[in-house]
């Protein structure tokens, strides 16, 4: 048990890895799919894996934003500084993902008008402190971040703000996890449901996976024993015959998510026929587009956004990550041509991307290994 | 991507949906237009995500998520987040 000693309470996490191994005692395996990259981060950088009998499986979900945004939609957004003379604002996730013409990083070595913000909020402020230039907010996230874009675009609106756009990007998590369930070769036993996705439209709606689909889901938090607990209460409900949406992080998410935030979506979005996710094809109703009468702050009316499709490369096999049909060192380019300094797919950029959590636990085993042969050396 | 940090409430206003937060003594002003009529209070903790706070917790959630923040190595990066909000004119 390598990784149990440092964590809080080693006990409550040695029970709950006991008490899973108990519940999974069986011939047949488990296929547990954590939907969300933040949930993929945390099981690698604290190894909860390993803490796992060998038929408990975890497979990494769609629940990344940046991994999941095609390339085409960052080039066209790119575009729009490119030839329209716009200021790109975008959260430093986006900084790193490859486009057809490289990354917004590349983009601004080359001259570019990129910048990095930290909220909408920011690019908004940059627009009204630079009134002649056009500001671009290239917009990504599922429904934990589109409330904020949709209150700056209120924002915009109040302020009369009018050299102000959003490209948005945003996703939806339950087309996503449907398009998964619907997949001939995908065979899951049981979702770990995504926690601050959550804390917007709440445990309620994951109740078609129970009903239609005969899969149980725990929404469940990020520390180790919130893992281990709601794992072992999939395994529970398995074991019971029960199928069945359970709330692990209910001292964070209320059932009803959070009315607000739910409202100001509405308010501003309205969801798209189709949208492409990188990996994972077209989607119906899986993304949000901004409504006709917020049509001033839209860059894609503005600007008549077009839609270029763009495949990923030949050799990445991000799309099989995404589905689980791979794990990430099966990928032929994964700690090769593919790293996290130089990343070829999305999966390797952002921390909550299945293929850069597991680099990254692979170093630090690395270097653990290579500090625990020269001390023996010694 | 999706960091969430904690943030005490030192005061609301001056605008309804203003609130200036502090987090390991770094203080900035955020957005809590989608807590407004949850009767928020000076002292609560709340969980700020891109500039906006999502949702109230507990003093213990609050604890236990910076903790959380410093096991994943994140801790540094939402720093860096909270203190790159610097446009307090607009929120």
């Amino acid at each position: 048990m390598k990784y149990v000693d440092e964590f809080r309470d080693p006990r409550l996490i040695q029970r709950a890895a006991d008490e899973i191994r108990t519940l999974a005692a069986s011939d047949r395996q488990f296929r547990i799919m954590e939907v969300c990259g933040g949930h993929t981060h945390a099981i690698y950088r604290f190894g909860l894996d390993t803490l796992l009998p060998s038929n408990v499986e975890l497979i990494h979900g769609p629940g990344c934003p940046v991994c999941v945004l095609p390339m085409g939609r960052l080039d066209a957004g790119l575009s729009l500084a490119a030839d329209h003379g716009a200021i790109f604002t975008a959260f430093g996730d986006v900084m790193r993902v490859p486009g057809r013409g490289g990354t917004p990083l590349q983009h601004k070595a080359r001259g570019t008008d990129v910048r990095m913000v930290y909220s909408p909020l920011d690019a908004l402020e940059i627009a009204r402190q630079e009134p002649k230039r056009h500001v671009v907010f290239f917009a990504i996230g599922f429904e934990t971040t589109a409330p904020s874009t949709a209150l700056t675009i209120r924002r915009a609106q109040d302020l009369d703000v009018r050299n102000f756009s959003v490209l948005s990007n945003h996703v939806t998590i339950l087309p996503a996890i449907k398009a998964v369930l619907d997949s001939p070769d995908m065979r899951l036993d049981g979702f770990i449901g995504p926690g601050h996705v959550s804390t917007v439209i709440g445990s309620r709606p994951y109740e078609f996976i129970a009903r239609y689909y005969r899969k149980p889901v725990v929404v469940t938090g990020f520390e180790p024993l919130d893992l281990l607990q709601g794992i072992a209460m999939l395994l529970r409900q398995m074991r019971e015959g029960r199928v069945t949406v359970e709330n692990q992080y209910a001292r964070v998410v209320a059932d009803d998510g959070n009315a607000a935030a739910l409202r100001a979506l509405d308010e501003v979005f309205e969801l798209r026929t189709f949208f492409e996710w990188r990996g994972l094809g077209f989607i119906s109703q899986s993304a949000l587009k901004i409504r006709e009468r917020y049509a001033t702050w839209d860059a894609e009316r503005r600007f008549n956004v077009p839609a270029i499709e763009v495949t990923d490369p030949v050799a990445a096999q991000c799309g099989e990550v995404l589905k689980g049909a791979l794990k990430p060192h099966q990928c032929k380019l994964f700690g090769r041509e593919c790293t996290p300094e130089r990343p070829v797919g999305a999966l390797m950029v952002s921390s909550e991307g299945a293929c850069a959590a597991y680099f990254g636990r692979a170093a630090r085993q690395g270097a653990a290994a290579s500090l625990a042969a020269a001390g023996a050396s010694r | 991507m999706c960091l969430a940090i904690p943030g005490q409430i030192v005061s609301l206003g001056p605008e309804p949906h203003l609130a200036v937060v502090e987090v390991s003594k770094v203080r900035r002003q955020i957005n809590v237009d989608l807590l407004r009529g949850e009767g928020l209070a000076t002292g609560d903790w709340v969980l700020i995500h891109v500039g906006f706070a999502m949702t109230r917790i507990s003093d213990a959630e609050a604890v236990e998520q910076l903790r959380l923040l410093a096991m994943l190595g994140e801790d540094e990066q939402a720093m860096r987040e909270l203190e790159g909000y610097r446009f307090d004119e607009i929120r």
